[in-house]
């Protein structure tokens, strides 16, 4: 045996990712990769218009093709609703509302028969107005797409606090502005699939890639009319998920449909171009904020009003306000403020969840206005910031407690690392120096709940901690693991509290027949909320442990310790015992035998919305000071994002490989949002669905990424751990516009800036543009 | 049934003999008859590499290449990298340097920065950019995999 075992800490350290070599060598088997016995290919029928009755659908033909095993279409289901406000079944009986809409769907042999018989189904439609602006929906007298929907509106939010009236009253400067930012989606690297299998019994088998399988059931079984508890769901390894999997979307009924009707497992798979066409996209929206300010540079006010394209359905982007509204009263100090919005059905695409959650738009616009009102007083960007930032202790408006308060702190490292202050003024007098290629640097910052989000009365997850007679630990856990590194988290919080090395612990999370309840990987919440889940319940098997090796060793056991798979005295890292030695003695001791299975829930201390929408929601927020650096081209108006620092308040570093990479790939969503990436639609329809055509970051494209971590140990977080996998979508976009504003000296309040956008802005500057056209 | 074709193909150092019809993929029949779902589908339009595999020393996007242009050709998938030794070194490099999250574009990442080593064994950060830029990640935001390969490329360049 050894000598001594000293204390060392995982926390903080580069761990790999327990998936990552099956990924490496091409081992790992995707949910797309997956075939079972008898299995059938599906494939759905959808409309090519955006607006229009059916008048008929004949699926005749495609019944007669060989190879075909069944056809569903709306006769064939319950009709009955799914999504946010239950408005959408998944097959489309008398009208259709948007181009994605589901006609009708195939289970055949073979994908390449099922694509054949969907082309000879035929519908016959009369086509209806069509209502593509959220402003014109609203209006009176605008056609309704709904019928239990007057006046078109789908959702709409409200929060007040204080009094904004005496606010601008007292105010030197009023911004009034008005913003758009645009449809996005996820481009998940792995296209929607989905394969459903019913047993003998009729209990339903889910292989799906959803983000969220508990409540996936309560979601999915009321259209199938299927009990919940009926439900099974596995989650193979998927291709990315961003929060586009948070909710059940009609191709997964339609499976189920079709499972059922030729009981034999059918698989749906979409294609490129439909996972563009019929995925659900980012929240676009429109604001018109005014926002107050005193000579001395303290905010007074913030008034907004926001319009939100709903699309033809109703999924969880029309509920981004809820976070929106956060941003709105709790970006800086400003204790006045209104926010309104309305979500409204046009016959566009719907929006899903998305990484960012409704504060990638809200803060495009908070961040850039913080730029103008700097500027409109008079003060530089970073004296502004700070003293508008919150401190230590400060609550916001809507009740959002901030704790260890790192914005400042943020925007101070941030200003130094980059010698902010000094480029800013340099580049700023260089403007409209003569030469092609202008420099600018731009600073942005955001906030975001850091310790999950309590959107519902619970936002717990549950753990199960089993060890074997190996002092191998089992851990069984509610969060998914979605590609994100949630399994690494685990394993590492578990292998430290159990002083056992990491791989040494399996974690399984792919089954809701096992697997304890969770709310879902959203909200930048899964390390806080299930890091915390599985410490605690490995400090129940510890505690345990050192119960019984206590007894036995006749030992305090505060006294004891577990380092390097042993029990060893504490003080001085002598081994008392080895684990593996104790846990077989434990478990084979006849009457007194004992198996170490722990369990735990965690419900954070957070407080689901009242009235007003005040509560402190979120059990951690955390900040994030953002500086790009780029160069615009005036002759293409391209704009080069050479360089990224990111000042990050994490609470503590967990995993530090992970949270690099949540914080690169984070910030390549962010960039995309910023300068690139547009789902074009044109009266409803997607003018862009391949790869070629919508513009996301490339290798080339990628800035040099400079990470700097700020550890103010959170007193809730798990071993002080903040989550903040959305703030690196969140801020480089306003952080993007804020630098080409430096370059230009021009203001784009639409993004993604375009070289097409900047080119013809800077012409409108110059006054050629009449001449130009 | 529609006609079909028989060809003869090395596939990760092993002789195959499928027999394929006309429209298949290449990317198609190594996954689907040969069981070799390493290389993904994920546009079947070769505007992604997820399905990049490497025929007779040349990485191609399988999805758009017929399998009956692989007969008589050798064949190398992701599957064929790895030795009984253990992983290939641009597979280990990807694991410890943290470039694989949901690892949909691995395979085709890996295969890509294959060849762009066999071609520049020690490729400027320019050089691994470009090298790569017909494969898309919506993850990692790239910066772990240009590391994995400058690490990969420094130790066995060297």
């Amino acid at each position: 045996m050894v000598d001594s075992i000293q204390k060392e800490t995982l926390i903080g350290k580069a761990i790999t990712k327990p998936d990552a070599p099956d990924k490496a060598v091409g081992r790992t088997r995707y949910i797309n990769d997956m075939v079972l016995p008898r299995m059938l290919h599906a494939k759905i029928k959808r409309t090519d218009r955006p607006h229009a009755k059916i008048l008929r659908i004949d699926t005749s033909k495609a019944e007669a093709l060989a190879g075909v095993q069944a056809i569903v279409t709306a006769d064939d289901t319950p009709m009955l609703g799914i999504g946010v406000n239950k408005d959408n079944p998944p097959l489309k009986k008398d009208k259709v509302c948007s181009i994605r809409d589901e006609i009708a769907a195939v289970a055949a042999e073979s994908e390449e028969i099922a694509l054949k018989a969907v082309a000879l189904i035929e519908v016959e439609y009369e086509d209806l107005p069509g209502l593509f602006d959220p402003v014109e929906a609203l209006k009176e007298g605008a056609l309704q797409i709904h019928d239990d929907k007057p006046g078109n509106v789908g959702l709409s939010y409200e929060t007040k606090h204080g009094d904004i009236v005496a606010a601008e009253a007292e105010s030197d400067f009023v911004l009034d502005e008005h913003y758009k930012v645009h449809y996005v989606t996820h481009v998940c690297m792995g296209p929607s699939c989905v394969i459903a299998d019913f047993d003998t019994d009729g209990k339903l088998t889910m292989h799906t890639q959803t983000q969220y399988p508990y409540n996936y059931k309560m979601d999915l079984a009321p259209a199938l009319e299927v009990h919940p508890g009926d439900v099974r769901v596995m989650q193979p390894p998927v291709g990315g998920a961003f929060g586009s999997k948070l909710d059940v979307y009609p191709f997964e009924p339609i499976a189920v449909y079709l499972a059922k009707k030729t009981r034999r497992p059918v698989k749906l798979t979409f294609s490129r171009e439909e996972e563009f066409i019929a995925s659900p996209t980012r929240q676009p929206a429109q604001f018109h904020i005014r926002a107050g300010v005193k000579k001395d540079g303290t905010l007074t006010f913030r008034d907004i009003d926001a319009v939100l394209n709903n699309g033809g359905y109703t999924s969880w982007g029309a509920t981004t306000p809820y976070v929106m509204m956060r941003t709105f009263t709790g970006h800086y100090r400003v204790p006045n403020v209104e926010f309104k919005s309305v979500a409204a059905y046009t016959n566009n695409p719907y929006a899903g969840s998305f990484r960012g959650y409704g504060n990638v738009q809200a803060t495009y616009v908070t961040a850039t206005v913080m730029d103008k009102l700097a500027e409109a007083v008079g003060m530089d960007p970073i004296a502004f910031r700070l003293h508008n930032a919150q401190e230590a202790g400060e609550v916001t408006p809507q009740g959002s407690k901030l704790g260890e308060c790192a914005l400042g702190e943020c925007i101070e490292v941030a200003a130094e690392k980059t010698n902010f202050l000094a480029r800013y003024n340099e580049n700023a007098a260089e403007q409209d120096t003569p030469g092609r290629y202008k420099n600018g640097i731009g600073i942005a910052t955001s906030f975001h709940n850091a310790g999950g989000a309590k959107i519902h009365k619970s936002d717990g997850c549950g753990t199960v901690v089993m060890l074997d007679d190996y002092a191998r630990a089992t851990v069984i856990s509610g969060a998914s693991e979605i590609g994100q590194g949630i399994d690494a988290v685990l394993t590492q919080v578990v292998a430290e509290e159990l002083g056992i090395p990491v791989k040494d612990v399996t974690i399984v999370n792919n089954d809701s027949a096992i697997g304890p309840w969770d709310v879902g990987v959203h909200a930048s919440r899964t390390t806080f909320i299930a890091g915390n889940s599985a410490k605690r319940a490995a400090r129940k098997a510890r505690d345990r442990i050192l119960e019984v090796a206590s007894k036995q060793a006749n030992v305090e056991a505060d006294d004891l310790d577990l380092r390097g798979g042993h029990i060893v005295q504490a003080n001085n890292g002598v081994p008392v015992v080895k684990l593996d030695k104790m846990l077989r003695g434990l478990h084979f001791a006849g009457e007194d035998a004992e198996l170490i299975i722990t369990t735990d829930y965690y419900e954070p201390p957070s407080e689901h919305e009242g009235d007003n929408h005040v509560g402190d929601m979120s059990a951690a927020y955390a900040h994030g000071a953002y500086i790009a650096e780029v160069i615009v081209d005036t002759y293409t108006g391209n704009v080069n994002l050479h360089k990224l620092t990111a000042v990050q308040d994490v609470g503590r570093v967990v995993n530090k490989l992970g949270i690099e990479g949540q914080m690169e790939g984070g910030i390549a969503f962010g960039i995309g949002y910023g300068l690139s990436e547009e789902m074009i639609i044109e009266e409803g329809i997607v003018k862009n669905p391949s790869f070629r055509d919508y513009k996301m970051v490339t290798p080339p494209e990628m800035p040099e990424i400079e990470l700097h971590f700020i550890e103010n140990v959170d007193a809730e977080g798990p071993f002080g751990a903040k989550g903040i996998s959305e703030l690196p979508t969140i801020i480089p976009a306003p952080a993007i516009a804020n630098a080409v504003y430096n370059a230009i000296g021009i203001r784009f309040n639409n993004p993604p800036i375009t070289p097409e956008k900047v080119v013809r802005a800077l012409m409108e500057k110059a006054g050629t543009m009449v001449a130009a056209e | 049934m529609s006609q079909t074709v028989d060809i003869t193909l090395n596939v990760n150092g092993e002789a195959r003999q499928v027999s394929v019809a006309p429209t298949l993929s290449a990317l198609n029949m190594v996954r689907e008859m040969l069981d070799l779902t390493g290389a993904k589908m994920a546009c079947g339009e070769g505007e992604c590499g997820a399905c990049t595999i490497i025929v007779d020393g040349q990485s191609v996007n399988s999805c758009l290449m017929f399998a009956v242009e692989l007969d008589g050709r050798n064949v190398t998938t992701i599957e064929g990298l790895q030795s009984p030794e253990g992983l290939d070194p641009i597979q280990q490099a990807f694991v410890d340097h943290g470039a694989i999250q949901c690892g949909y574009c691995t395979p085709g990442m890996i295969m890509q920065t294959k060849q762009l080593l066999a071609e520049i064994p020690n490729p400027t950060d320019d050089q691994i950019r470009r090298g790569l830029e017909g494969n898309v990640c919506r993850c990692t935001g790239y910066t772990k995999i240009f590391d994995a390969i400058h690490d990969v490329a420094s130790r066995t360049s060297s």
